[in-house]
């Protein structure tokens, strides 16, 4: 574990080099025992793949104090196990109509669409970190033959559910966004609602697992096509 | 001071909203987990010191307008200040100082012009506008939907609500404790985060260049122009951004991520500015000057202890 200062009043606190599921855990850990232990010296943490990003009040603490309560808290977390987080299955609409990078990502795998389906469908993957934007979920690691670059181009809009590879990672976009990723589907579920108790199906640290459905129970389940993704 | 409760009815109405005009409370804080990034003025003590001038909390919903064109009819008895950009303001017409508050009475037209010097202003009523808060906070955060009316800036025919305020003096700020914005800003910066994945001939290069504010400079970010500066690694594993950050992507062009920033991210970063200059270069528009210094964390807190002390013991005179 290795702390850097980030700014005026943030500490990051880095796990390892390269995530993993044990990576991930520690930051879960480390984001749960800092919570509590930091209480109002505390603004906000930011837990991301390998790291965790600590915004401490400056006018109650300096960076000197907030290190050593870090140090303190997280003194045996290399003993930490792989907690199972929830699974949650989101329902995916897998098409060319809804997914317009599927074919192409087919082609350039040298796989078949159903193949690619399967290969995505058919894994368990973790929640790894949410930002970006509201709602945007991180989800890893989609399998390597399936694994694909980010457009050269960014589109304009992606629409809101619009599924997505880039690289290793997978996610649903939680609303229209401009957008780099391979749109390979859809999916029916609202991945960010502020009205509504959760605001979001999942967290940091839960299972994720995509159940292919047809273009009838798409809408049936409330998805709406939308129109030509271009 | 007497304040009746806010009726959806009272308040003030946007005639016109002029370039961008946002709701804003001090930000929206504790809700980086799901995402959602602060909000917040880009100019907090500008900010601050409207809302002390009208006797309210400092956090309390003012407007932040930038460049200017904010149109306002009041149907309240109340005080409004403005602070900030020299921003012309003019109350029925008549032309009316910033930095003090006004009272203005069911009809007035409260006008603003267009920056002279600097980029935002805000416009502070008494009690704050009523604005029912979202995840916590009523700042607007266009990107991301949230805050204000609809998460969106302001339009014409919105209607702001307030309380009466009947009674209460006007205040002025006294000149030297104004901030001055300027055509240039030099911004200390706490080198951090990727900050050896610089060279030492990359880190001169940074801090002894100028740089330009380029046209890609909003409240998500401002994107710089000048000599390129070149981190010995293309990306890193996405992770939390903090206030001010200055990413390098891979054209080597620095960016500084301001109150909208995204919560992660991948780009290299050589430090984040310190706070208090951040204020000003957020108040820069395009084509200005930028420069960089580096200071020490315990440097920046002792500034920011400083200049909390000095806007604690700055005097509002009466008008």
């Amino acid at each position: 574990m290795e702390i850097h200062i980030a700014g005026e009043n943030a500490l990051i606190i880095y796990f390892g080099e390269q995530t993993s599921p044990e990576v991930s855990v520690q930051v879960q850990q480390a984001e749960v025992l800092l919570r509590q232990s930091l209480g109002d010296v505390l603004v906000d943490l930011v837990p991301s793949y390998a790291s965790l990003l600590v915004i401490f009040d400056v006018y109650r603490c300096d960076h000197l104090h907030v290190r050593q309560i870090i140090g303190s808290t997280l003194t045996d977390l290399s003993d930490a196990t792989a907690s199972e987080g929830r699974l949650v299955t989101l329902p995916v609409y897998y098409g060319s109509d809804a997914g317009p990078d599927l074919e192409s990502l087919a082609q350039r795998a040298g796989l078949t669409v159903a193949e690619v389906i399967d290969l995505h469908a058919g894994m368990e993957y973790r929640v790894y970190a949410i930002g970006f934007a509201p709602g945007f979920a991180y989800l890893g690691e989609v399998d390597e033959r399936i694994a694909a670059p980010r457009l050269s181009t960014p589109r304009q809009k992606v629409p809101r559910g619009a599924v997505a590879i880039a690289d290793r990672q997978t996610a649903v976009y939680p609303a229209e966004s401009p957008g780099g990723w391979n749109l390979i589907g859809l999916c029916p579920q609202r991945m960010f609602d502020p009205e509504a108790e959760p605001t979001m199906p999942v967290q940091v640290g839960d299972r994720v697992k995509f159940n292919p459905i047809d273009k009838s129970e798409f809408l049936v389940l409330g998805g709406e096509l939308p129109g030509e993704i271009v | 001071m007497t304040a009746t409760n806010a009726s959806p009815l009272t308040g003030f109405k946007v005639m016109k909203p002029g370039i961008l005009a946002l709701i804003q409370d001090a930000g929206r804080f504790g809700c980086h987990g799901i995402g959602l990034t602060t909000g917040g003025p880009l100019d907090p003590l500008a900010f601050q010191w409207a809302n002390r001038l009208c006797g309210n909390d400092l956090a309390a919903t003012a407007i932040e307008i930038s460049i200017g064109g904010l149109v306002l009819e009041a149907s309240v008895n109340t005080r409004v200040a403005v602070t900030g950009a020299e921003m012309p303001l003019k109350i029925n017409g008549q032309e009316q100082p910033l930095w003090q508050s006004h009272e203005v009475k069911p009809g007035d037209i409260i006008e603003l012009g267009f920056v002279t010097k600097g980029v935002r202003a805000y416009l502070a009523v008494v009690g704050g506008f009523v604005i029912e808060p979202q995840f916590g906070s009523t700042a607007t955060v266009v990107r991301e939907g949230l805050g204000g009316f609809n998460g969106d800036r302001l339009q014409a025919n919105d209607m702001l609500p307030c309380v009466e305020a009947h009674e209460g003096d006007c205040l002025r700020l006294p000149e030297e404790f104004r901030p001055e914005y300027g055509s240039e800003a030099h911004c200390r910066v706490i080198p951090g985060y990727q900050q050896k994945a610089f060279s030492r001939f990359q880190q001169r290069m940074f801090f002894s260049s100028h740089y330009l504010v380029s046209d890609r400079c909003d409240r998500m970010g401002y994107r710089l122009e000048g000599p390129n500066i070149k981190p010995s690694i293309d990306g890193i594993l996405s992770e939390g951004i903090c206030l001010g950050a200055i990413q390098v992507p891979a054209d080597g062009q620095p960016i500084v991520l301001l109150n909208d920033r995204q919560t992660i991210g991948g780009y290299p970063k050589i430090g984040s500015v310190f706070s208090a200059d951040i204020a000003k270069l957020a108040q820069l528009p395009a084509g200005a000057l930028v420069s960089f210094e580096p200071i020490t964390i315990d440097c920046a807190h002792n500034e920011l202890c400083l200049l909390r002390s000095r806007f604690e013991r700055a005097e509002t005179a009466p008008c």
